[in-house]
């Protein structure tokens, strides 16, 4: 017997999520079955709409303005700026981010000192903004390589930031081995966990803020690597201000990336709330087609083959990163579907010899119709009934441009409404 | 008697550092000049392989006896820069007997220790040889850091008096009189320039004595002194898996050939080689041709490297000679014996000799061969112990007791901290400071790397080959910017950001060569951390300044409308 459903959705990133939850909303059975671990864990958790344009220049103040001048093929302008602007909506609906009280970009630090422009930040990042002329104090943890609050504040002075900024490190207090994971970290401030300082236990908030306090000097923020707390976080940032007396923020940082996590962990609560059943950590490894529509997915479990049904479905598996686009010495291919992608026969056309160039592999993806629709090598659709969105669709160099956050969701918005007003 | 001669070494790869250690520990005044990093050259872009002689047992027996005798001494000397794994010659079916038994003559008539293992024996050595192998020879063959033991010889010739300069290149060989008298050597600096030794500007170095030691480089040095070095420069491709398919090294049995050598070297696996003549020995073709040979062919031997991950490859030139009047056509031919060229009895010019040819394994005597020629120029009689006297790092071994508790490292990383060290472990390790890992892939932490930009300053290039950060999986993605955050505070921002990029474009060159299947999903990721999260690729901080004031300045603030900063001490953060 096959797991039935409206709308099937592989793939659960930040395409699958929102095309299921976009299905969902509009009143469809929706089932998502995802594999691999998200690669919701190694982004910063920023929400990028595009910071710069496909010719490099930015970063750019309005996305929506300059979304009209990408190439014809970019997925902006397959699903058109007025869509894109329904798709944050829905995102803004169901997470507690900043950002959408203007159309404009934001200047966010990262770990390693630069700024980069972005649409949405998490609340606990919204403090520092660098176009708020505040002084900033960065606070680093001795222990903690990724972060490095001196060599940031100097980067962000070379940057030319509007305000003063100064970095100190610090040795988080208590006995955290020297190679504790951040959720380590997190998870001690969460519990607010008593730790011992000098002979004297406390809390690890109180004794946090009290280190920073020997450092902090008249900054009006004080900005630490995104460790603060996982399931509690605000109450952590807002423990941290009232004893510090100014406003906190958090540094977004590189895998494992907390407010990745946590940006995770929202989307799939909302996606609970809708209804939609969810099947993680088994792949689909094989399909039945008829007539040019998919009828079955087969999904691996225990070694055994378990064939689920849809009248519509969602192909949200990632792109080179996520896996949802394949290579081998002479190839490239997308495995579940093995919808075409373009690419050229010699391997060593696929990248340019600057580590920052023009890489032809940051566009591989899937071609679609204006309905999302993959495209075979001779342009007819490969499916009547399977949708592309997110990373696996090919024509934009997420990376370079700051657009895949924005395009996930904008794409994974269209493929999911379509999906459920096909099935009405 | 007088201030001892002073000699200029020019080449800081294997030779160089081992004439300059030579030379020192006899008492004489060296100076080591080198363009690029220590090993820049040849010996940086070698497989690590430590010659037991048997691959030369039946064309160049000379070169066979040299390379077991050398392989013993380093195996004392090089204790931690050494991993005896043992070498295999296999026999395909398809193999020459006739060579088999030639080969395992050649090994005993060398003095190389030689025992024919069967294809059942081999395969219980080595599970992942092929099914059809019928035979094999197995000899002391090994596995050695070239890194690690250039550095080493470098550190002993400092501790003996010499200075050691790089990132200097020789712009002239200084001539009076049919005789030479020095070098003008160009030290590189200036804003995100390295910063090492002796920083900017041109410094005339006078010599007693110039020794010549840049292999496939000689040439150019030799026409700076007007003298002809026709060094026959030839290519070989290695490409580098990600994990160590095999323990022991690899070897085809047959005659010359491309692809038949597999190196375990550390973490990674080695494929080698080709052999190919090339005119320049900086600019030459790297080709997508060379990476699937040695990929197709050797899985001939090791079938599972059909569809392993390589992590990158990278070229080498040998800086083969033989004398011009032998006149082989193909490099194969050419013999990899070494040669003093003592320019006063070539081309009567007094003062300078060249050394060319030779292998890595045979760098120590050839380093006492030419010591010896320098020494006699000078009447002095002094005896070389480079043969007896351990490097820095491989005097004690008993360090490597109890170092998890001592130096409070988790089991893996602190083995791999202790077997890079040896007995300098030590003294590197012990730090009162947490010491948290730095490159998770080689397991290498903040001390190792503390101590290495110790020695080389700011070249994070020159931090990676004393340290292996940033040469796993990963080939950087997860480290470069930790790097440079080790090395701020003691450099600035501005020359900490130029050794990032430096790094990067560093670590992209070699994996251009491995794009495909998981590397590819690899550098995809490394690319989105970088550019995405770390905006690297459009870095305001080298580029055009921005208008802070256009941008969103936070709830509060009217976005786009230039008044950014409204969000005033404790201004409105609503929803917390």
């Amino acid at each position: 017997m096959a797991i039935e459903s409206e709308v099937l959705v592989v793939g659960g990133g930040l395409a699958g999520l929102t095309s299921a939850l976009a299905a969902a909303r509009e009143g469809a059975d929706v089932r998502l079955v995802s594999y691999k671990q998200s690669s919701l864990r190694h982004a910063s958790g920023l929400v990028d709409l595009l910071g710069y344009t496909s010719d490099g220049e930015g970063p750019i103040v309005d996305p929506y303005a300059a979304m009209p001048g990408l190439p014809d093929d970019h997925p902006y302008r397959t699903v058109g700026v007025e869509t894109v602007r329904e798709a944050m909506a829905l995102f803004d609906n169901v997470t507690d981010y900043r950002g959408d009280h203007t159309d404009a970009n934001a200047l966010v630090p990262t770990h390693g000192g630069t700024i980069k422009p972005t649409a949405r930040y998490p609340a606990g990042a919204a403090a520092g903004l660098a176009s708020d002329d505040r002084n900033v104090l960065l606070v680093g943890i001795e222990s903690m390589t990724d972060f490095d609050a001196p060599q940031a504040a100097a980067h962000l002075e070379a940057a030319g930031v509007p305000f003063d900024v100064r970095g100190e490190t610090i040795r988080f207090p208590g006995d955290l081995r020297a190679d504790a994971k951040v959720t380590r970290y997190a998870k001690l401030l969460d519990a607010n966990g008593e730790v011992a300082v000098r002979g004297r236990t406390r809390g690890a908030r109180d004794a946090l803020a009290e280190r920073v306090n020997t450092v902090h000097g008249n900054e009006q923020r004080v900005g630490f690597p995104a460790v603060l707390g996982d399931q509690r976080t605000d109450a952590v940032r807002g423990a941290l201000e009232d004893r510090i007396g100014t406003d906190v923020f958090e540094v977004p940082m590189g895998p494992p990336s907390l407010p990745g996590l946590r940006l995770e962990e929202a989307l799939f609560e909302a996606l609970e709330e809708s209804g939609a059943s969810v099947e993680t950590g088994n792949p689909v490894v094989d399909f039945d087609a008829e007539g040019g529509e998919i009828e079955t997915v087969y999904i691996e479990k225990n070694g055994a083959l378990i064939p689920n049904r849809a009248d519509q479905y969602v192909l949200a598996t990632g792109g080179l990163v996520g896996k949802g686009i394949e290579s081998d010495r002479d190839s490239v291919r997308e495995p579940v579907f093995d919808c075409h992608v373009a690419h050229a026969d010699d391997r060593y056309e696929w990248f340019d010899g600057d580590a920052f160039g023009d890489h032809p592999f940051a566009q591989f993806g899937v071609e679609t119709d204006e309905t999302l629709r993959p495209l075979a090598a001779d342009g007819r659709v490969e499916f009547e009934n399977l949708r592309a969105a997110g990373s696996v669709l090919g024509g934009y160099d997420f990376a370079a441009e700051k657009s895949g956050s924005g395009v996930s969701i904008a794409t994974g918005y269209v493929a999911g409404n379509t999906a459920a007003t096909e099935v009405r | 008697m007088g201030s001892p001669p002073h000699i200029a070494v020019i080449g800081g790869g294997s030779t160089g550092a081992g004439i300059a250690r030579d030379l020192s520990m006899r008492g004489l005044d060296v100076t080591l000049v080198e363009q690029g990093n220590l090993t820049h050259g040849t010996t940086g872009r070698m497989h690590g392989l430590l010659h037991s002689g048997g691959r030369y047992a039946v064309s160049d027996r000379a070169s066979a006896r040299e390379c077991i005798e050398e392989n013993r001494v380093l195996r004392e000397i090089a204790t931690h820069c050494v991993e005896m794994t043992g070498g295999l010659f296999v026999k395909r079916p398809e193999d020459d007997e006739e060579y088999f038994q030639e080969k395992l003559r050649g090994c005993r008539t060398c003095g190389i220790p030689a025992e024919v293992v069967s294809g059942a024996e081999a395969r219980a050595m080595e599970p992942h040889l092929a099914k059809d192998v019928e035979k094999a020879i197995s000899v002391p063959d090994g596995a050695v850091d070239p890194f690690r033991l250039v550095v080493a010889n470098a550190a002993s010739a400092i501790e003996h008096g010499a200075r050691i300069e790089t990132h200097s290149t020789v712009r002239d060989v200084l001539i009076e009189e049919d005789e030479v008298i020095g070098l003008e050597v160009e030290h590189a600096s200036g804003a995100g320039e390295r910063v090492h030794g002796k920083e900017g500007g041109r410094e005339e170095i006078r010599a007693d004595y110039v020794v010549n030691a840049t292999g496939a480089w000689a040439g150019r040095i030799g026409e700076m002194a007007g003298v002809d070095i026709e060094v026959r420069p030839s290519k070989g491709v290695m490409t580098i898996m990600n994990v160590r398919q095999v323990d022991t090294v690899i070897n085809r049995c047959r005659p010359k050939g491309d692809a038949d050598i597999v190196v375990p070297h550390e973490t990674t696996a080695i494929l080698g080689t080709t052999d190919e003549e090339v005119e320049d020995p900086e600019e030459y073709p790297e080709e997508r041709w060379e990476v699937d040979m040695m990929i197709e062919t050797l899985s001939e031997l090791v079938p599972m490297l059909e569809d392993a991950r390589t992590i990158r490859s990278f070229w080498g030139v040998r800086p083969l000679y033989e004398p011009p009047e032998v006149g082989s056509t193909d490099p194969t031919d050419i013999t990899r014996d070494y040669f003093l060229l003592d320019h006063a009895e070539r081309d009567d010019l007094e003062g300078m000799t060249s050394i060319v040819g030779g292998k890595f394994t045979t760098y120590r005597m050839m380093g006492e061969e030419i010591s010896d020629h320098v020494c006699s120029q000078f009447g002095i009689d002094a005896e070389c112990h480079t043969a007896e006297i351990p490097l820095p790092g491989s005097e004690d071994f008993t360090v490597l007791r109890d170092y998890m508790d001592e130096f409070g490292l988790r089991s893996p990383i602190g083995r791999r901290s202790v077997e890079r060290l040896g007995s300098r472990a030590d003294e590197v390790l012990n730090t009162s400071d947490p010491n948290p890992t730095v490159c998770t892939c080689e397991g290498v932490t903040r001390a190792e790397i503390q101590d290495a930009i110790a020695g080389s300053g700011s070249d994070l290039n020159a931090v990676r080959i004393r340290t292996r950060a940033s040469m796993g999986n990963c080939q950087g993605g997860f480290c470069c910017h930790r790097l440079a955050g080790e090395l701020h505070g003691e450099y600035d921002e501005s020359t900490a950001r130029a050794a990032w990029d430096g790094l990067l474009e560093e670590r992209w060159k070699g994996q251009r060569h491995a794009l495909w299947g998981e590397q590819l999903s690899q550098a995809a990721l490394n690319y989105a951390l970088q550019a995405t999260t770390q905006n690297r690729d459009r870095d305001p901080a080298d580029g055009d300044p921005v208008d802070f004031s256009a941008f969103d300045g936070g709830v509060g603030a009217d976005g786009g409308s230039g008044t950014a900063g409204v969000a005033t001490d404790g201004g409105p953060r609503d929803g917390d």
